[in-house]
């Protein structure tokens, strides 16, 4: 048991708890704290894996951008507690039941098949950091053409959302 | 086996501790130097009485928020209105970490490195953690249940959230000529003269992200998140005693570390003429600190000058600032320092005029464009960019 395990069972313990109270919580924002617990965690562990940069990524982009604007949504909305019973009732109870025993089957098939696999041990052995530098050059010679169309993407999504804003103001007017 | 445990964690431990608490009393001396400094700037003494020239001031208040009853309200929700101080004040204590304090020093055949942690990611780490500050405002300002706190905390965190991707893109210019994410790479790759430095190559750039960090640190002309005249004192209207304090300290950590990350980044470091490489492997080490240290508190010093100098904008003002000015400032510096480079073949000369230019030009277009605006409908509306946050201060 190195140091590298202890730390390992610690952010992965923390991950699962945090998971655990996002669904937990009667109320919305203590859910979206519990959300930015399990995103710090699995930043941990992607700092484990040697892929620093991913880790970096998932703060900024995850903990500290869109969880701020769940959590402000949140508030300007003011949403209340949930009731005891929650929010399932009826057919979507059935339907929540069966995806969720799906889940839990392909969660149990993944960790079985996970525990005999001699690739992902050989991966951890070799945990060479990955660099940004490596990174870049993946993105901007092998990935080149992915990487910009999903530029164009999330920019005609950017325009579409200004455009939608601004022919409700004009209606307004 | 012994170098290695001595290396490993007895010498870090020194330096984390060291580092934690110079922060602590960085803060004090920043609490005692801004009330002196503001009575200076506005003709008066300020605090002098406790201790030679007030000095022990802040002991005196630290020991008098200890000792005040810690009020928690009954309206307020509990768990969360403990929690936010310290949301605040963690991440302003570790950002810190990657920081270069200095070059290296060398005692008894060991040589230390003056840097907590030389991360890979060193400035991301730096943009991750300080994003994550804006917590412990909203959450303190939701959990207090007082319409005032509220209207601080989301004016707080649209601002934030705004003057961020500035911040982010400003330093990309610098990040291309340094060829790498650690901060000791970027220090040391400006070299000794303050001409070299990255606050001439990216002029435009240097300008954007300091605003940008006033802005993040909620430190006057943007502390629209406590405008006392509007909001009471904003997100922590409901906080007293030590709650108090400790955002009050986070704020002053805050612009610490802001300062440190500036000078690393665009003031050359712990360079100064050279001078940080006289005397032998342990003295040019204490020197490099020394002027490190110097040049922080020159800027700390900026801090409190900008105070006293700017009044406070208006929300739309700072809105209109951060998206229409800022933002394309640091976009241009991107195209600009990205194109020069390769045209130029890396010429500091010639991507340090080019940005400076290019900067004016688009400012220039932005102005024209919002004076032109503002003609075409100043018989409507003034002011449609904030209207929904006006909305809200109507309803106060």
């Amino acid at each position: 048991m190195n140091a590298e395990m202890i730390l390992f069972f610690i952010f992965g313990a923390v991950a699962l708890i945090g998971a655990i109270a996002v669904i937990s919580f009667r109320h919305p924002i203590y859910s979206a704290l519990s959300l930015i617990v399990t995103f710090f965690a699995q930043a941990g562990l992607f700092v484990l894996l040697g892929a620093h940069f991913v880790a970096a990524v998932q703060v900024i982009v995850y903990a500290g951008a869109i969880m701020v604007l769940f959590l402000f949504v949140i508030m300007l909305l003011n949403l209340g507690t949930l009731s005891a019973k929650g929010a399932l009732t009826g057919k979507l109870k059935g339907v929540a039941i069966v995806l969720g025993i799906l889940l839990a089957v392909q969660g149990i098939y993944i960790a079985v098949k996970a525990g005999n696999n001699t690739a992902l041990e050989s991966a951890q052995a070799s945990t060479e950091p990955v660099t940004t530098y490596k990174i870049g050059e993946l993105l901007f010679k092998d990935y080149l053409l992915p990487f910009e169309v999903t530029s164009l993407i999330l920019l005609a999504a950017l325009i579409g959302v200004i455009v939608l804003v601004k022919r409700d103001k004009q209606i307004e007017n | 086996m012994e170098i290695d445990i001595l290396q490993q964690i007895i010498i870090p431990i020194i330096k984390i501790l060291f580092i934690v608490h110079l922060l602590i009393i960085g803060v004090m001396a920043m609490i005692w130097s801004e009330r002196r400094v503001s009575g200076w700037m506005q003709d008066r003494l300020g605090p002098n009485r406790v201790g030679p020239q007030g000095l022990l001031q802040p002991i005196a208040d630290g020991i008098k928020f200890l000792f005040k009853e810690d009020l928690i309200p009954n309206h307020v929700d509990k768990p969360l209105y403990v929690l936010a101080p310290a949301m605040l004040l963690v991440p302003a204590m570790i950002a810190i970490a990657v920081v270069p304090f200095g070059s290296s020093i060398t005692i008894a055949g060991i040589e230390i490195p003056l840097q907590i942690a030389d991360i890979n990611i060193g400035i991301l780490y730096i943009l991750a953690i300080t994003s994550l500050g804006v917590y412990g405002v909203v959450i303190g300002a939701w959990a207090s249940n007082n319409k005032y706190s509220l209207l601080g905390g989301l004016r707080s965190s649209a601002q934030m959230i705004s003057y961020e991707l500035t911040l982010g893109l400003a330093i990309i210019g610098v990040l291309m000529l340094s060829e790498s994410l650690s901060l000791r790479k970027i220090a040391i790759d400006q070299g000794a003269n303050p001409w070299e430095w990255n606050f001439l190559i990216h002029f435009p750039a240097f300008l954007a992200f300091t605003t940008a960090m006033f802005a993040e640190t909620n430190r006057l002309p943007f502390d629209l998140a406590e405008a006392e005249q509007e909001l009471v004192a904003g997100y922590h209207t409901e906080y007293s005693s030590m709650k108090f304090a400790i955002f009050f300290m986070a704020e002053y950590m805050n612009m610490i570390v802001g300062s440190a990350v500036v000078v690393t980044l665009f003031l050359g470091g712990w360079h100064f003429f050279g001078l940080e490489a006289v005397g032998g492997p342990f003295w040019s080490g204490v020197i490099s600190f020394a002027i490190f240290f110097a040049k922080t508190g020159i800027f700390l010093f900026v801090f409190i000058w900008v105070r006293w100098t700017l009044p406070r904008f208006r929300y739309d003002q700072l809105m209109n600032f951060g998206w229409k000015f800022l933002l394309p400032v640091a976009l241009t510096s991107i195209v600009v320092t990205g194109t020069l480079y390769i045209a130029t073949n890396g010429n500091r000369l010639w991507i340090g005029i080019g940005n400076v230019v290019a900067a004016f030009i688009v400012v220039a277009i932005v102005a024209g464009m919002l004076a032109m605006d503002n003609n075409s409908k100043s018989t409507v509306q003034s002011t449609p960019a904030a209207a929904p946050l006006r909305g809200l201060d109507a309803v106060e």
